[in-house]
């Protein structure tokens, strides 16, 4: 039986349950300001939002090739414009592509995790939505494939979108558990 | 998309955003994980739990206030519940809770309960950890909103199990201080 077509992602987006993004972006913003109490140190809090954003995109990328019916050999600019409106209710562009086809930009107008959001004096090398590298490193991780995911432009710090750059490190073979002579 | 200088300038969104459910529940696992690692027993979890809701609560009270109700304040203890109950709830979870209730042993304990805490779908609890309850997130919020509304409270998440249904339905205690007492009952 030939699988079901990809539905578009607003259809996807329109199937799941709803919560106000309002909820969504406080919370996020309490987390922060714990990891910055605890943790004192920006760089810190870099890193810890962005291992916290891979153990999310592991787990994260299963929900989305269930709920998205997007077959496996998939490109980048698929997986991310879906993605991101699938779970968070925004649009996503992919961009950029260098000649390899090994690294591409993605582009966020819009951003739920920042409404609100000021960063004060003290605090101007923290990259706010680093949860998003680690999600979309994560995810692409357990799909075999390793990227490494940096930030290019952020409104936050006073441009004009928020821009990733993901960049193919390379393509992990699936490795299996058990040898077959054992 | 018009860039604002000052984050203060920005209009305020009229609030009919949304985000998927499971990407609300991936980041509150994250949350309650990245504190499981924090802390030592389960009553400095909720405590952290509850502290993060508090910070949630004070602005959602301050949102709140100036998009639904047009600045005007609560003075009266129901006001305040009410609002808690009925517009906080709506605007947090999609509903309003399912009861509103007055405590029969102690005249300043009232009860919220839900069938299902929005944050409590996703998880359940280890046996080791006893007693331990997610809702302290939102019992820290409820905590926020009356705390910087002028009724200070003590409030806690409880687990209340319920005949016939496999999940108990959690309640969310609130028992507020001698002065806000004495002040309502000086309002008459």
């Amino acid at each position: 039986m030939a699988p079901a077509a990809p539905r578009s992602d607003e259809a996807i987006f329109a199937s799941v349950e709803h919560v106000n993004s309002e909820l969504f972006t406080l919370t996020y913003g309490a987390i922060v300001r714990q990891l910055l109490t605890d943790l004192e140190e920006v760089e810190e809090v870099n890193k810890q939002l962005d291992q916290m954003g891979y153990n999310i995109g592991i787990r994260l990328v299963d929900e989305f090739l269930a709920k998205s019916n997007v077959s496996k050999c998939v490109d980048f600019k698929e997986t991310a414009e879906v993605g991101f409106k699938m779970f968070l209710g925004i649009t996503a562009s992919v961009t950029n592509w260098d000649a390899e086809g090994t690294t591409c930009s993605l582009i966020l107008e819009d951003n739920p995790l920042v409404d609100f959001v000021e960063l004060p004096d003290t605090c101007q090398d923290l990259y706010y939505c680093n949860i998003f590298s680690g999600i979309i490193r994560g995810a692409l991780e357990m799909v075999s494939m390793k990227t490494e995911v940096t930030w290019v432009r952020d409104m936050l710090r006073g441009d004009d979108a928020f821009e990733l750059k993901v960049k193919l490190l390379k393509q992990v073979s699936e490795e299996y558990p058990y040898k077959d002579d054992e | 998309m018009k860039q604002y200088a000052n984050v203060l300038d920005r209009p305020i969104s009229k609030g009919k955003q949304e985000v998927s459910l499971s990407g609300f529940a991936f980041l509150f696992s994250e949350l309650v994980q990245y504190n499981q690692t924090q802390v030592d027993n389960i009553a400095e979890l909720e405590r952290r739990l509850e502290d993060a809701g508090y910070a949630v609560g004070t602005r959602i009270l301050e949102l709140l206030c100036h998009r639904e109700k047009g600045n005007r304040r609560e003075t009266r203890l129901l006001g305040i519940l009410s609002f808690v109950h009925s517009t906080v709830w709506k605007v947090l979870f999609g509903k309003v809770a399912d009861s509103l209730e007055k405590g029969t042993e102690h005249e300043d304990e009232y009860m919220i309960s839900e069938k299902e805490l929005l944050v409590n779908r996703f998880i359940s609890i280890p046996k080791d950890m006893g007693a331990f309850n997610c809702g302290a997130f939102v019992a820290g919020i409820v905590r926020g909103v009356l705390d910087n509304a002028g009724f200070p409270a003590v409030v806690s998440a409880h687990f209340v199990p319920v005949d016939g249904q496999q999940r108990p339905r959690t309640t969310i205690l609130i028992k507020f201080a001698e002065e806000v007492l004495q002040r309502e009952a000086r309002l008459g």
